[in-house]
């Protein structure tokens, strides 16, 4: 095996390799996505004084694949009155760039000389936010082929909301290459291990992304384009079967994406600053394998907190929304790009 | 009516006491103990004078205390009631029991709950019992015939042994 790899050409082995890696990683994402809806559910039951979903399997750990079962049988039905190609074309956009952006993402340090990464690039977060601003159009493409009022005010919500919180998002980044001094995602985990992580050196840049990314994910106090209350359910309101679940697995899995690019930029990616785990290039494979355990132990921590402030605050008002996104954030962004420059400028 | 708006201070313009509190709800709920019911291992204990089936009784002596008098039969408003009376040879086994019912059927997909049958029972002879949930994997199964119904009825234990010394 080792020498029939050896004797490949390099183009076949990265090849090999990257291919590997992706199906290691999706087949990690997708049952991620599933037990995300589940914990989801168990834990919003929990803050409700309820059980939640605990029949399938022990306590309920089965849902998910009952869940995904029942999806798959339901009839899949296109109402009458809408665009048919955007009306098809809506779901995939919106799972599509969720799962792109993990590409960048490095999930872990090493695992023997392979670099934990799909795509190791040196442009990563300027890919990352080009990718994400892509989820928007599914969702206002749902809202516009859906030919109907509901979805239409919310695909034309998310729009607003969404492009005005990328911008926050996009310019609360900017310190942390201040830092890095690298655009390289491998890298600025690299840096957090060696200088400690970017959450002390960059807070209000970490506030703001993680308020941002709420917004981003559509997900409360930010769900506008959702809002049960007012909208029925926004843009998928006639979506049914695996075109609805494929919206659904498109919320979690950008809350993944999303997740992981908070512990990639500000909590020290796969690393620990304790016992020996904050080398991202240690040869043995047991560290290897841990440090893809922490990383995902992190991811889903930073899940939890999603999932419980979903529970915790109602929703904005539309003009608050926008007034904390244009007047707060985006301001205070611009000032943490000046404050950390002048900062690093006197430091060194 | 006009509702002024206070004025905010500083902390709450940034959601302090929001988020604080926010967080002190949810996680004390959390670790609250939980509402539900776990159906059907646990169930409601019903209250005293519940309206549940309606089942045939037996006093004490084991005698059906239906007479057919076919009240129940009438008063019924959604007609989930059939009796069979026995007609002028009377009933072999039912003794010196007077018109003891040949069959008795009861459609629980029809009935109501209402308790008129119990209400207009001359000889205390059906009562609404504590089930709530009757099911059945068909229509015809679901048609509670004499037998069933007096089954599940039990004997009645009251004073008055009408049959006794007949």
């Amino acid at each position: 095996m080792i020498t029939w790899f050896n004797n490949l050409s390099p183009a076949s082995q990265f090849l090999l390799i990257s291919s590997l890696k992706v199906v290691g990683v999706f087949a990690v994402v997708m049952p991620f996505v599933a037990y995300a809806v589940y914990a989801e559910r168990r834990i919003a039951a929990f803050i409700q004084d309820r059980l939640g979903p605990n029949r399938v399997g022990p306590l309920g750990l089965l849902q998910p694949v009952a869940d995904g079962v029942k999806s798959f049988l339901k009839e899949d039905f296109t109402p009458a009155h809408v665009r048919k190609a955007y009306f098809w074309l809506a779901p995939m956009i919106v799972m599509i760039p969720s799962l792109l952006v993990l590409a960048v993402i490095p999930f872990g340090s090493t695992l023997g000389r392979q670099k934990m990464v799909i795509a190791d690039l040196n442009v990563g977060i300027l890919y990352t936010f080009g990718i994400v601003s892509l989820g928007v159009y599914g969702i206002v493409l749902a809202g516009y082929a859906s030919n109907s009022k509901y979805p239409f005010l919310g695909g034309i919500r998310s729009s607003a909301q969404m492009i005005s919180y990328e911008i926050a998002m996009g310019m609360s980044v900017i310190p942390v290459f201040l830092w890095t001094g690298d655009l390289n995602l491998s890298r600025v985990t690299a840096y957090q291990a060696d200088y400690g992580w970017l959450l002390w050196h960059a807070p209000v840049s970490f506030v703001i992304f993680f308020i941002a990314a709420f917004a981003e994910t559509n997900r409360l106090p930010f769900d506008l384009p959702e809002s049960e209350q007012e909208l029925v359910a926004g843009y998928n309101t006639e979506y049914s079967s695996m075109k609805f679940a494929l919206f659904f697995m498109g919320e979690y899995a950008n809350m993944i994406a999303v997740s992981s690019m908070m512990v990639t930029l500000f909590l020290g990616g796969c690393t620990l600053p304790w016992a020996g785990l904050n080398n991202v290039a240690d040869p043995s494979i047991g560290i290897g394998v841990l440090q893809i355990g922490i990383f995902l132990a992190k991811v889903m921590g930073l899940m939890g907190i999603f999932i419980w402030v979903r529970w915790m605050w109602p929703r904005f008002r539309y003009d608050q929304l926008m007034n904390l996104g244009w007047r707060a954030l985006v301001p205070l962004a611009l000032a943490n790009i000046v404050g950390t420059a002048v900062w690093i400028w006197i430091i060194h | 009516m006009i509702v002024k708006r206070t004025k905010l201070n500083l902390a709450e313009r940034f959601y302090v006491p929001a988020v604080v509190d926010g967080i002190r709800i949810t996680v004390a709920h959390f670790f609250k103990k939980k509402v539900t019911m776990q159906y059907p291992e646990e169930k409601w204990s019903v209250p005293a004078g519940y309206r549940g089936a309606p089942y045939l009784v037996k006093d004490p002596e084991g005698r059906t205390k239906c007479v057919s008098c076919q009240l129940c039969e009438f008063v019924c408003p959604p007609k989930a009631i059939r009796i069979t009376p026995p007609g002028p040879a009377g009933s072999p086994e039912a003794g010196n029991v007077e018109k003891a019912p040949q069959e008795f059927k009861i459609d629980m997909l029809r009935c109501i709950f209402c308790g008129f049958c119990q209400e207009v029972c001359p000889e205390e002879a059906i009562f609404l019992m504590k089930d709530y949930s009757l099911t059945g994997e068909s229509r015809a199964e679901m048609v509670y015939d004499k037998e069933k119904l007096l089954a599940l009825g039990g004997v009645h234990q009251d004073q008055i042994w009408k049959w006794k010394h007949k």
